[in-house]
């Protein structure tokens, strides 16, 4: 099988071929559109699967001309920009676009791409992901003013469309929490009921959490995985509740939570110490499986650097792929990137002296 | 009258390839509401963006800010050192425009 693994990193797109999953063709970096512009940083990343040939989709900011979007229809051979911003705040908001940190096509609706953004908001495009219009519902929030930058920036960084109704949204920010809507965006929750937020004055508050990342299987869509500064938790009911999953992990910090593709309650994530430090625990390089939804996790290694390791992997800096068995693969800040063809028994490094990885996607290709 | 705007090449790719944008404005052109004089760096730029959308939004944000690491300059003077997007522009002047130094 084909597989096309996108890598964005601070200074531009690498992009990876195998047909193994085990030889791996580099090349970049990219970017983009005829305009080789110096520093950019690649935040956002999406392979949108839908179209016969799949769509890459690639948020960046170029430190000298700003945010963007940009597309391409021939796997990353040429790259379009619509004319107009693809993204930007109406004038009534007095905001501007910071940086692109989320791109999820919906699994429900066609030509349904999401955008979570930095300064928080959620935009939604209806054309496959060229152009994107805010999603008033949630600017209008009432808690809006209360949210808080983190340390990267005050963002949302995931969103979740459920994966058969339309209606069902999931978003993260940092700070601000998880919030939910039932009715396709218009009305908005805070649904962090169970996380902890040990930096605020109220230890459980309605809202103002620090997630890290949130994932879930399409397959069980009622389970979600959060990866919190600090701690892990699971959700069993759309994300309304939280109860810590940390238990059996060597540090309840990090920033990636990824689910399996196809097998529900396998979920894999990267520690790192808290908080402080930020070094993978005891300086080694480890993902960390679970197979049972978080009730236990074991350590895999098998492949990866045995030497002391000090590299983080950011939110996005993880994912599979598509393929069975499932593939995973992660990046790290010291610019490697790892990948195990075979759901994390065994890594082998794709590459090596990279820009810092910001954020990793993968998919079958034909 | 006509400003000469000067594009620098890592931006040619949004201006249609053109190096040289000759913008023009009839004589006694009525200012845009709010603004000080007939034709200001701000009107330039709405110009140049009404031509090359994407080349002006490289430039300024979508508060009509001049990005951080952009540098325009009007005959020769950076255009912070003057009175940024409001300063005056007269005819036949040059702006050009510079990504600055910085990164790493």
């Amino acid at each position: 099988m084909a597989v096309l693994l996108a890598i964005g990193t601070n200074k531009g797109l690498f992009l990876a071929h195998s047909d193994d999953r085990r030889q791996w063709e580099l090349t970049g970096p990219h970017f983009v559109a005829g305009a080789e512009f110096p520093l950019t940083e690649v935040y956002a990343l999406a392979i949108d699967t839908r179209p016969a040939t799949p769509r890459l989709l690639a948020g960046f900011i170029s430190s000298h001309f700003g945010p963007s979007v940009m597309t391409s229809d021939d796997l990353g051979k040429s790259w379009q920009e619509p004319e107009r911003a693809p993204i930007s705040f109406p004038a009534d908001t007095g905001e501007k676009l910071a940086r692109v940190w989320q791109l999820m096509p919906s699994p429900t609706e066609p030509e349904v791409v999401y955008a979570g953004v930095e300064p928080s908001a959620l935009f939604r495009s209806t054309d496959g992901g060229l152009t994107y219009e805010l999603v008033r519902g949630l600017w209008d929030h009432p808690h809006r003013p209360r949210w808080e930058p983190g340390g990267g920036g005050k963002a949302i960084h995931t969103v979740l469309p459920h994966p058969h109704d339309p209606q069902r949204l999931l978003v993260a920010m940092s700070t601000g929490g998880v919030y939910r809507s039932d009715d396709g965006g218009a009305n908005w929750s805070a649904s962090n009921a169970g996380i902890g937020a040990p930096f605020l004055p109220d230890e459980q508050p309605e809202y103002g959490h620090c997630i890290h990342k949130v994932a879930r299987h399409p397959g069980r869509p009622e389970q979600c995985f959060a990866q919190v500064h600090p701690g892990v938790y699971r959700s069993d009911d759309d994300g309304r509740t939280w109860m810590s999953i940390a238990g059996g992990l060597p540090s309840d910090f990090g920033f990636p939570m990824v689910v399996h593709p196809h097998r529900p309650g396998v979920v894999f994530s990267f520690p790192l110490t808290a908080d402080s430090h930020r070094f993978p625990p005891d300086a080694r390089c480890r993902v960390y499986r679970s197979e049972d939804a978080g009730d236990s996790w074991d350590a895999l290694s098998d492949g990866l650097p045995d030497e002391p390791f000090y590299g983080a992997v950011l939110r996005d800096a993880m994912c599979c792929d598509d393929a069975d068995p499932a593939g995973v693969y992660f990046g790290t800040r010291s610019g490697e990137v790892y990948a195990s063809p075979n759901e994390g028994d065994h890594w082998q490094q794709v590459a090596a002296h990279l820009p810092d990885v910001l954020c990793v996607r993968a998919a079958q290709i034909v | 009258m006509e400003v000469i705007v000067r594009v620098p090449g890592a931006l040619r790719p949004d201006s249609g390839g053109e190096g040289r944008i000759t913008v023009s404005f009839d004589a006694g052109s009525a200012p845009a509401p709010g603004e000080p004089g007939p034709v200001t760096l701000a009107r330039v730029l709405d110009e140049v963006g009404a031509r090359h959308p994407r080349l002006e939004r490289r430039l300024r944000d979508e508060r009509g800010d001049l990005r951080r690491y952009v540098n325009v300059f009007v005959d020769g003077e950076e255009c912070r050192r003057l009175a940024g997007l409001a300063t005056a522009v007269s005819d036949g002047a040059e702006v050009l425009v510079l990504p600055s130094v910085a990164g790493g």
